[in-house]
Formats: C-alpha cells, structure tokens, sequence
C-alpha cells in the first residue's frame, strides 16, 4: 500500500450521508464534521436531500404504523447507495434492527426486500471507519481530557464494540479517562424521558455525577439524543463539562480551532 | 369441560402458527449432553477440593484404609458428639470413632423432633461435581432418607473420587438412573446459606450448617 | 361485624391490580431515600458477582442459545410436554390437579389442605403461589401459611409485599428486619433472642430458630417448582437456606403449584438449566441446595404428593407468537438486578409480583392490557437493552417491550375511535409520522425551530421551562438552543456543487 492510499483509504468510495433528524436540525456540526472525517479520508460523500427520520421516535412509543412513512422515505432516499453511514448508533441501530420488522407490518413486499437490503448497508461512523476503510488514526488532534460513554444502542442494538474507543486512543494529545459506570444507561430513552421523567432525570443525574467525577473537559458520546440529556444536567448543575460528538474530534486536526 | 381440556384447548388455538411436526424437528437444540467440561486449572479432584472450599464447607483427603479415622476426626471437629446413621453405612467406617454415640433407624424411622436432637449425620454420596463443587446424594441405602442429611446440624459425607466428575453435565447423565428408579435427589454445594440481607452471604440457615466432606483418593 | 382475628400478619391494603400507573408509583418509591439506596447497593453487588460467575464459563453463549431452543421446543409444543408430564407424574404416585385461573388453583389447593384437617402449611418461596395470592385465600379459609424463605418471612412478618422475585427484601437493610423480627416474631411463634442485633448472621439465626419449630410440626407444605421434567416425572426447586428442603421433605402432604410454562422435556435438559440458572440468579456456581423428587419416594418424605398445574393467563402470552417468547423465563432475576430504571424504583412501582423488565413485559400478556398499569409497564424501560445481554435464556427483553408498546397504542386508537376527547398521542405520533414521510414537510419544520432558536439566541444560550408536555424535561435539565442553520443550510452552501449519484 503506498503512502497516499493509507492516508486516503477512502478513495474511490462513495458514502452516503444518514445526517439524522436530531442532528441535521439540533446539532448540524456533527454531520459537518462526519462530512470533513469522510472526505479526509479520501472518500466522496453525498447527501441525498429526500431523507427524513429512521422513525424511532414512533416505533419505540409502540406507534409502528407512524413510522412506516419513515421506513419508506429512508429507502427512496439510500436505496441506490453501497455505503450509507451515520453519526448515530441508535439512528443507525433502529434502521438496522427495526426497519425490516416495520416493513414486514406494512405487508409491502417490495418495500420489506428494499428496506433489510439497506438495512444491512447502513452503518455507524465508527464502523465505517474501522471495519471499511480499515484505520483507527485518522489524523486528529484534541489536546484536551476527555471520557467516553457508550451509549446503549451503539453498544446493544448496533453493537460498535471498542471502535470509538480505539479511535480516540488514536487522537493525538487527547487523554481518555475512564468513566466509571460506563456501560450504564444515562435515562433518555426517546419518549422515556417524558412519560418517566422522574427516573430518566435520577438516571441522568447518576450519568453526569460518575462523568464530572472523571475531571474531563469534555463527554464524548455517538449519539446525540444522549449527549443532550447528559448535556442538559450538566448545563442545569452549572458543570464546566461540555458534551462532544465523537465525530467532532476526529474532524479536529492540528492547526484547527474548536 | 374439565380444566385440563380447556386449558389444553387454550393452548392449541394460541399455537396455531406451529406446524404440526416433531417437536425435535420444529425447534432444533444446538447442544451436545453429557460432555466433560473444561476445567481452568488443575485436575479433577484438586478443582472439586477447591470448589467446595469456596463455600466454607470442610474438605480433607485420605485414602481408603484412613477412612475410620478421617470420619472420627471429622465428627470430632464439628463437635458431634451423637450422630445418626443411614440404614445401608459401612459400620466398618465408624469403627474409630470412639466417644460418638450413633443412632440408626433400624427399629423404625425416627420422627423430625427425634432428628434434631442429634448432633450429626455421616452419609456416602452419588456423585460430585468439580467445576461447581457440589455433592449429588441420590439417597440411596449408604446416605438414607432426605431428612436424616437435613435435620441434623452437620454434616460429614464421603465422597470417592471416583464419584467426582468434571461437570454438571457429565453429573446429571450419571443421576439419570436414581431418578428412573424414583429415587429424590439432593444437590449440596456447602453448607445451607443465605444472601437475604443485603445481600451479604451468611452461611448456615435452616440446613446443617456445617457440612464436613471426606474425599477418599482411591488407587487406580 | 368484628373482623375475623388474623391468623398470619396481614398484608399491606390495597390490590395490586388497583396499583397506580407506572410513573405515578416510580415517583412514590423515588421519594424514599433508605430504600434507593439499598437498592443500589444490592443490585450493584450482584452485578458485579454475576459478571464474575458468567465469565469463568467459555460456552455462556452456547448455553444461553441451548436453554432457549429447549425452551422453545416446549412451549410451540406444550400439548404433548404437558400429557408427558402428567403420565410421568402420575405413574410416580403424584396426583395431578389442573387450573384455569387463580382462583381455581386456589380452591384446589385449600380443599387439598382442608382434607389433611391441617390448618397451617409451610410455604418455600414460590412465584406461582405469589401470583395467585394463595396465602391470603388461605387465611381466609381459616390456614395459616407461613413464608419460610428468609427474605418471604422478612416480607410476611413486615406486613410488606416482596419487591423482587429473588431477594424479595432487597428494599430492606439489617436495622430495618432487626426491627421487625424483635417486634413481630413472638407473635407468631417463637419469638426473636431478646438482644439480637442486626448482624445478618444472628438475624439469620433468629430466623432458623422461629422457623424451626413450624417444620417439625408441618403437615403439610406447599412448593412451586423452578422446573417440571415431562419425561421422570420430577419436580426441582433451586434454594439456599433449606427451607426448601426442609418443606420437601419432613411433612406427609406436599402441594407443588407449577405453571404450565415450567416443563422441560427431559432429566437430561438439567445440564443446561443447573448451569444457567445458578450463576444468573444468586451468582454462585451453583446454589447451597437443589431438590429434585419423581412423586412420592417410599419411605421418603411426603406420601401424599399433588402438582397442581396453573394457566392463569398464560395462553394468553402464548398465543402471541412473538410475545411468547417471554414465556421461556426461569425467573432468575438477571434482568431486574441490571436494569437502572428498577434500580432506582425497586419492585413495588411495578404493581405485580413480577417486577423489572420481564414483568413489564410478562404482565401485560398475562393480564391483558385493560388496566391502567399494565398499558404503563412496558414504556418502564429506557430501552437500553441491558436485560437481553443477560437473559439466560435468550428473551428479547428490549424487543419484546418494544412489541408490547405497540399492543398497548393499539388498545388505546381502538378505544380513540368515534369518541369526542381521543388521546392526545395518537394524534401526535400520526402527525409526526406525517412530518417525516416527506423531507419537504421536515424542512418546513426545521424553518420554525430555526425561527424560534434565532430568537432564544439574542437571550440565552440554552431554553430553560417550556409547557407540557415538554416541562417533563425542562424542569430538570436544560435543551440547547435550536441553531438557525440546519444541516442542510451548510450543505446547500458549502457542497453546493455536489450531486447525488
């Protein structure tokens, strides 16, 4: 492999961009920087403009047949692609574990065999980067502390594994912390938060407790559903802790300002 | 209609999905039964040893001639100073303990009330298991009814090692025949315990809460 | 009228089907703080040691695939497991009793009893009994059932209800069942030393001594089962403290009430579940004692054996055929013991005596999805999935509260149909769904939360309180500004050039 390709082992390669709903409207700076990691990478990203939503919202509140629109406009808008990635393991894991099974109620069999074939194209940022175009370094640099939670559905339902962490470890000046009861869950849970809101906010306040117990400038997280519920104790407690989308390090190379 | 038919009813019309084939050819079992299991360290009988330490219980080792003694040292280490007796013991396995009076039910079976006014229980086993440490009795002859290994408050059983298998696996395939023949089975991985409080484990309870294991290393 | 006097401590009041919705009864148990905090610990605790018992095993995985396949098997193909069973019993000398409901397994039982001329039994912890609320029926026909599990005799003497199916005391320390030995064993039998203190191994002791007395009298004694073997005939039950043993073996009668979901095909299929079972539960590589008898054993223990096999709405979970899946439980407690949202509320909030993450989903298909709480269970989770890695037994928890979410929006549009005041959700969650179907529509959206953040923005750098039902999460955390460039806004400037394809 020469110099060139294992700098760009991107080249050659279209991706699709999954912005998400969330983020395309709430937090635009991390498909900006999914789209600077990707190109970087040597890859040429294209966002098709007819996507909407995965439709979480309305399956995990038990409305099924309100996210059928959604399972459709997903496919209309990335049937055509070999690569379709997103800044979001729950977004993606919703695409990957619940679009085939809201197909299958549509009793739609063209739309059934459309939506498990993208299903299965359709991938996280983290594995994208580590399993497709085989790199942990992709030339990032953050000189700050940081801790990492990962997030449930990129654990459980998208099952990412240890990819974030080894691409943090590959940041250069950026110290990782461990965060202690990671693997627990921060309360958000899409509509959880609002019909349990009593127990969502203890188990957030647990979340921001064990992270502000690290000492890290910042809390990195794939999803941004989850950085905000954090993010939004943190912002009520006053702590100097900022919420960061893992993909917003890996767009910060040398030189760059945050 | 009787409960039974209407429940069996019940169940038929919610598995009407199920295709009317073998049970073994609807759902397949990836599974192969009655294989040994890996033990992590050491052998057999040195993992069954450790096992059966972990729970507090005692664990001594002889060879089959210093089994009377190895029995009177254990009653004597538990305190025993009476013991019951299952129909079907050796007698020659008693015959150093001098100082221990036993009882057996050979006049008829003791009531509970009678059990519990005795000291201590000395049985054989059926099978041992390492990889957990736990004793099989299967209550035959040499271990007696359930009751006279319960009421008591400690425990000395025999297990020979070649009783000692590497897993449970291996164990319920040996078990397999007591069970045909209606015979109960009793598993005792140490001695009775509890973890209700706070989940702090307290061991002794209602069974005895001293369970005192001699393995007999046999030659080959 | 003057109330019958009671012969065992009398419940808290109150029905747990009348239990208030789930987050009406989560906010009542957040609010005590002794009891969240023993809850932490104790589920922390075993985490941590069934993590440890899990991961000596190489072939976890491959036990957990064999114990739900075995368990699939049986319930697609319970007719015949069930006629198995009861021949197998029956040639043992067992009697076997079926029952529709709870309150048939109960008549059963105390005409059972009634015959002995016993008026007391003794119990060994049992979920099925629990569910069928045996006990009270029992009092009520004038026997006395004591709990003899240690935590069930915490529960029974504190007037409380279990909060979890293992350790039902887990929202109760030391000092709390030093409290209640003191002041209510004497009332029912011998009564705690006087001067015990509220180290658990003299509380321990207080408990073997009180019990003692009402083994060696028991008659009779009832048992559930953790599983019923079709091919022997036999019933297991898993313990630790020999109470268990203790009611198996010393009294003459013995009722085992099992549900029909219990059975295993064969002897053989022990390997597997003695395996799993033990390290999910209690951690341990295996339990202190485990039980196994094929009807009556000729000079034996109990002569007089009856298995008493209970439906009580579990062909309804059956008939799901995706649903049924939460039939496979061995009620281990795995997922309950790792679930946050149960760490936080204990098992009271759930308002049945299957709590956490498998009664969200269990209840509901047994019960039905009429009452107030039982449409609430299943949206008592934040789907984090952390109950489906540690299902023995492979149940989709996760999945499984998902597709019981889904029954429940369907009970509720049903009953929103030509009514004046529909739910409010539906029309939400259809409008949204609309929003979405169409990434005009979402764009259209996008410019009002656009206009709204460019205006909070001269302000303010977060939104503070919104209404309801937003203020659900603005009391407690604050929501970023919306920005006032979307995405696509950048896109459009920045990759303007850029064409699809």
């Amino acid at each position: 492999m020469t110099e060139t390709s294992r700098e760009r082992p991107g080249e050659g390669l279209t991706v699709a961009l999954f912005a998400t709903c969330i983020s395309d409207t709430m937090f635009p700076k991390t498909p900006q920087a999914t789209v600077e990691v990707l190109e970087r990478m040597g890859c040429r990203v294209v966002f098709p403009r007819e996507q909407t939503c995965c439709g979480q919202i309305f399956t995990n509140t038990g409305y099924f047949d309100d996210a059928i629109p959604s399972v459709r406009t997903y496919v209309k808008a990335f049937g055509d692609y070999d690569y379709i990635v997103g800044p979001s393991g729950s977004c993606v894991g919703s695409v990957r574990e619940q679009h085939p099974m809201l197909a299958e109620r549509s009793k739609d069999a063209g739309l059934q065999r459309a939506a498990t074939a993208v299903a299965s194209r359709t991938l996280d940022v983290s594995e994208f980067i580590v399993d497709v175009l085989g790199v942990t370094d992709v030339g990032a640099y953050f000189p700050h502390r940081v801790t990492y939670h990962p997030t449930c559905h990129s654990m459980r339902v998208t099952k990412v594994g240890d990819r974030p962490y080894q691409l943090l470890k590959a940041v250069r000046g950026l110290e990782l912390l461990e965060l202690p009861e990671a693997t627990q869950c921060c309360g958000f849970g899409g509509t959880f938060s609002l019909k349990n809101p009593d127990v969502s906010v203890s188990m957030a306040a647990d979340k921001a407790r064990n992270a502000a117990s690290t000492g890290a400038e910042y809390l990195v997280a794939g999803d941004n559903a989850c950085l905000m519920n954090i993010g939004g104790m943190l912002s009520r407690q006053k702590s100097a802790m900022t919420p960061i989308h893992l993909v917003e390090i890996l767009a910060h190379t040398e030189g760059k300002r945050r | 209609m009787s409960a039974k038919s209407e429940i069996m009813d019940r169940i038929r019309s919610a598995l009407t999905d199920v295709p009317d084939v073998r049970a073994a050819d609807d759902v397949e079992v990836v599974w192969r039964y009655g294989q040994p299991v890996q033990l992590p360290e050491g052998n057999v009988l040195e993992v069954f040893i450790e096992r059966v330490e972990d729970y507090h219980a005692t664990v001594v080792s002889c060879v089959a001639d210093d089994l009377p003694d190895a029995i009177a040292a254990g009653l004597k280490a538990t305190g025993a100073t009476t013991a019951v007796l299952p129909a079907g013991l050796d007698r020659d396995w008693l015959s150093a303990a001098s100082g221990v009076e036993f009882t057996t039910e050979d006049a008829g079976p003791l009531s509970a009330d009678e059990l519990n006014t005795l000291d201590a229980v000395v049985t054989a086993s059926a099978v041992s298991v390492a990889e957990t440490g736990t004793i099989v009795l299967d209550h035959s002859p040499d271990q007696g009814r359930r009751a006279l290994t319960l009421v008591p408050d400690r425990h000395v059983c025999v297990v020979r090692s070649g009783q000692v298998v590497s897993g449970v696996p291996e164990a319920v395939a040996r078990l397999r025949g007591a069970v045909e023949a209606g015979r109960p089975l009793t598993w005792i991985s140490g001695p009775s315990a509890t973890s209700d409080i706070e989940l702090s484990r307290v061991e002794g309870v209602h069974g005895p809460r001293q369970l005192y294991v001699i393995l007999v290393r046999e030659g080959n | 009228m003057t109330a019958k006097p009671r012969l065992t401590p009398a419940p808290p009041p109150g029905e747990l089907i009348d239990s208030p919705r789930f987050p009406v009864a989560a906010r009542r148990e957040l609010g005590n703080t002794a009891q969240r905090r023993n809850l932490r610990l104790a589920t922390h605790t075993i985490r941590d040691k069934r993590a440890n018992a899990v991961g000596e095993m190489e072939n976890w995985e491959q036990l957990r695939e064999a114990g739900g396949a075995i368990k699939n098997r049986v319930l697609r193909h319970l007719p015949e497991y069930l006629e198995q069973l009861e021949e197998s019993l029956t040639r043992n000398g067992a009697t076997v009793h079926w029952a529709r409901d709870a309150a048939e397994a109960n008549r059963i039982v105390i005409a059972l009893v009634q015959e002995t001329g016993s008026q007391e039994v003794v119990k060994v912890k049992s979920m099925a009994t629990q569910e069928i609320d045996l006990n009270e029926a029992l009092e009520e026909s004038g026997i006395a059932a004591w709990e003899t599990d240690l935590a069930e005799l915490i529960v029974q003497l504190g007037h409380d209800r279990p909060s979890h199916i293992l350790v039902p005391a887990i929202h109760r320390n030391r000092s709390e069942v030093r409290e209640i030995f003191l002041e209510e064993m004497g009332r029912y039998g011998t009564p705690a030393p006087p001067g015990l203190d509220d180290n658990p191994t003299n509380l321990a002791n207080a408990a073997r001594g009180h019990l003692r007395e009402k083994f060696l009298r028991a008659k009779v004694a009832i048992s559930g089962a953790n599983f019923a073997v079709a091919d022997t005939g036999s019933l297991v039950v898993v313990e630790s403290e020999g109470n268990g043993r203790m009611c198996l073996t010393l009294p003459e009668t013995l009722i085992s009430v099992v549900g029909i979901e219990k059975v295993l095909p064969s002897f053989d299929d022990l390997e597997v579940f003695m395996q799993l079972l033990p390290r999910s539960s209690t951690a341990e590589r295996m339990n202190p004692y485990t039980s196994v008898w094929s009807g009556a054993s000729e000079g034996d223990g109990p002569q007089n054996v009856h298995v008493v096999l209970v439906d009580n709405g579990r062909t309804n979970a059956l008939a799901d055929p995706h649903g049924r899946q939460a039939l496979r439980c061995i009620r281990c407690s795995a997922c309950m013991n790792i679930c946050p949202v149960f760490e936080k509320v204990g098992g009271h909030a759930y308002g049945s005596v299957y709590p956490g993450p498998i009664g969200a989903i269990l209840n509901p298909q047994i019960r039905g999805t009429d009452s107030a709480v039982d449409r609430s269970l299943p949206f008592a989770s934040s789907l984090c999935g952390a109950c489906t890695e540690v299902c023995p037994v492979q149940i989709p928890i996760a999945e499984l509260l998902v597709h019981m979410r889904g029954k429940v929006v369907d009970a509720k549009k049903a009953e929103s149909k030509g009514v004046h005041m529909p739910h409010a959700e539906p029309a939400m969650m259809k409008a949204g769904g609309w929003v979405m179907g169409d990434h005009r529509r979402l764009e259209a959206a996008q410019l009002a939360a656009k206009a709204g953040g460019g205006v909070l923005g001269r302000f303010t750098d977060h939104i503070g309180p919104l209404p309801w039902p937003l203020s659900k999460w603005t009391n407690t955390r604050d929501v970023p500004n919306p920005p006032t460039k979307t995405f696509r806004d950048w896109w459009n400037v920045n990759r303007a050039d850029q064409v699809e394809k």
